[in-house]
């Protein structure tokens, strides 16, 4: 009975609080943006004006659209944007927390990867069955994209799942949660942490082509392709697709920061903080983790995305399958060869 | 109560497609300039999109010449409604400098219906962004109006 009640509400709480969050990121970015290149920049709030904008706006489904796949796609977006941010976050918080419930135990990262194809993969029906040839255009460079960074993201797990084999052998290696409860840095020589250095520089390349920003935004190039995959959007649907890519955007970073900076408040300074015999340490947890989230969202998105001009789809193509591969590949072997150099 | 809030809504965040009916070019450097530090009007949530899909208002420079007038009506019908139409420059008001050239077709609404016409040639950005304004204004007073009809 009580696994019901967390299905359905733990999702609809971060529904709210994942879109509230990932919009007001979004706001964070384009102020940042805007000092960046000294301007004022619009309030924090103007995503959720836009919002409320599109929300009023008419909802155009063009004729030759397939219109079942066109409305479908954004709802699905957002649907398993909000999945994939359950399951990266509710665990974590839970091993933070020291809950021990249902959710706890799920947080599979091989999971993870594959639902965070899902949105793009709504994105690229919905771009598919706009019938508009510049939507076309976005779902195939959108589709490149996504195969493209799909190798650096496994070899990085396969390095996290092994190295946990290797330091804790009776947990379940591919556990986000055994992730952060052994964090790459700890007991590392200095190989181990040349070789984590290498892993989060290429996650940290791989973010801004999950989120499709610049220089990975081909898909979505405005001034090129017409706003790409969401050239035929508008309205509702528009709307959706921009909370979706809110939530998606806090969710891939929330990957990230649990990857390589899980430590929590306790974990830092081995305290808990409980005036008058409250326990207030998650709240200090989340408050840390919301930190560490516009920290790594700064600088990986917002940093490179004003310091750079788009990349052509073939040099991206080649950038993650050559390039990001083969640091993720020499950081996988730095890991695997730390323990043995040590030991010499 | 849901008019206030939709006031609200489109005074902070209005999406601009431009589109360019065949003009010499200083008018659209112009609006690029009012998007930059200077002026900065993101500030106010005005923003260009690339698709008119997404606008809310179509900014206009240019006379409207014999080739692209089938496009500018139909770019016209593709934007989602409630929208506007600017135009920006002496020549999308009135063809300007370019009355009598045998490729033009005459000013903008000729064949779209404008709400705000920019004159100058270029105009400044102060005065784009005070046409802006006052694009602003008539949205509110078609609102009002659409409200009154409605009750
Ligand atoms: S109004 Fe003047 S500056 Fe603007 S496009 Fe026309 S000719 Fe050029």
């Amino acid at each position: 009975m009580q696994w019901l009640i967390y299905i359905f509400l733990i999702p609809m709480v971060v529904l709210i609080g994942g879109g509230i969050i990932g919009l007001y990121a979004k706001g964070v970015d384009r102020k940042f943006a805007a000092y960046y290149q000294s301007r004022i920049g619009p309030p924090l709030r103007q995503p959720f004006y836009d919002i409320g904008k599109l929300m009023q706006k008419q909802t155009i489904i063009p004729e030759n659209a397939v219109g079942w796949i066109f409305s479908g796609a954004p709802f699905v977006a957002l649907a398993s944007s909000v999945i994939l941010l359950v399951y990266i976050l509710v665990p974590y918080f839970a091993w933070i927390g020291d809950f021990n419930f249902f959710f706890s135990k799920s947080g599979d990262i091989i999971l993870i990867l594959y639902l965070l194809m899902i949105p793009s993969i709504a994105l690229v029906a919905g771009g598919f069955a706009s019938g508009s040839p510049y939507a076309t255009l976005g779902a195939q460079r959108e589709m490149v994209i996504l195969m493209s960074t799909e190798l650096p993201l496994a070899v990085t797990a396969v390095t996290f799942a092994w190295r946990l084999s290797h330091v804790a052998p009776g947990a379940s290696h591919f556990s986000l949660v055994t992730m952060s409860f052994h964090p790459l840095w700890s007991g590392m020589g200095p190989f181990g942490i040349l070789g984590g250095m290498l892993l989060a520089l290429s996650i940290a390349v791989v973010i801004p082509a999950e989120l499709a920003k610049i220089p990975f935004d081909q898909a979505e190039a405005e001034t090129e392709i017409a706003e790409g995959l969401l050239a035929e959007y508008s309205g509702k649907y528009l709307a959706f697709y921009q909370i979706a890519d809110g939530v998606k955007s806090l969710a891939v970073i929330s990957l990230a920061v649990i990857l390589f900076f899980p430590n929590g408040f306790v974990q830092m300074t081995g305290y808990r903080i409980a005036p008058a015999g409250y326990d207030i340490t998650l709240l200090l947890d989340v408050v840390i983790f919301m930190v560490k989230v516009f920290l790594v969202y700064f600088v990986s998105v917002t940093t490179v995305r004003i310091a750079m001009a788009r990349l052509k789809i073939s040099q991206v193509a080649k950038l993650f399958l050559v390039t990001i591969t083969v640091m993720c590949l020499a950081g996988y072997v730095l890991i695997t060869l730390d323990p043995v150099i040590r030991t010499l | 109560m849901r008019i206030r809030k939709m006031k609200k809504s489109f005074k902070r965040s209005l999406w601009a497609f431009h589109i360019n009916t065949g003009s010499c070019n200083a008018c659209d450097i112009e609006i690029l300039a009012t998007l930059m530090p200077r002026y900065d009007a993101e500030r106010f949530g005005i923003k260009l999109v690339g698709t008119p899909r997404h606008a809310d208002v179509l900014l206009v420079t240019g006379p409207v010449t014999e080739k692209i007038r089938d496009k500018v009506i139909r770019v016209y019908e593709q934007v989602p409604d409630p929208k506007l139409v600017i135009v920006i420059g002496g020549c999308g008001s009135t063809t300007g400098v370019y009355q009598e050239s045998y490729a033009v077709t005459g000013p903008v609404d000729n064949c779209i219906p404008v709400d705000v016409f920019i004159p100058g040639c270029p105009p400044r950005p102060e005065a784009i962004l005070y046409g802006v304004a006052r694009a602003w204004e008539k949205l509110e007073k078609i609102m009002k109006e659409g409200s009154k009809n409605a009750s």
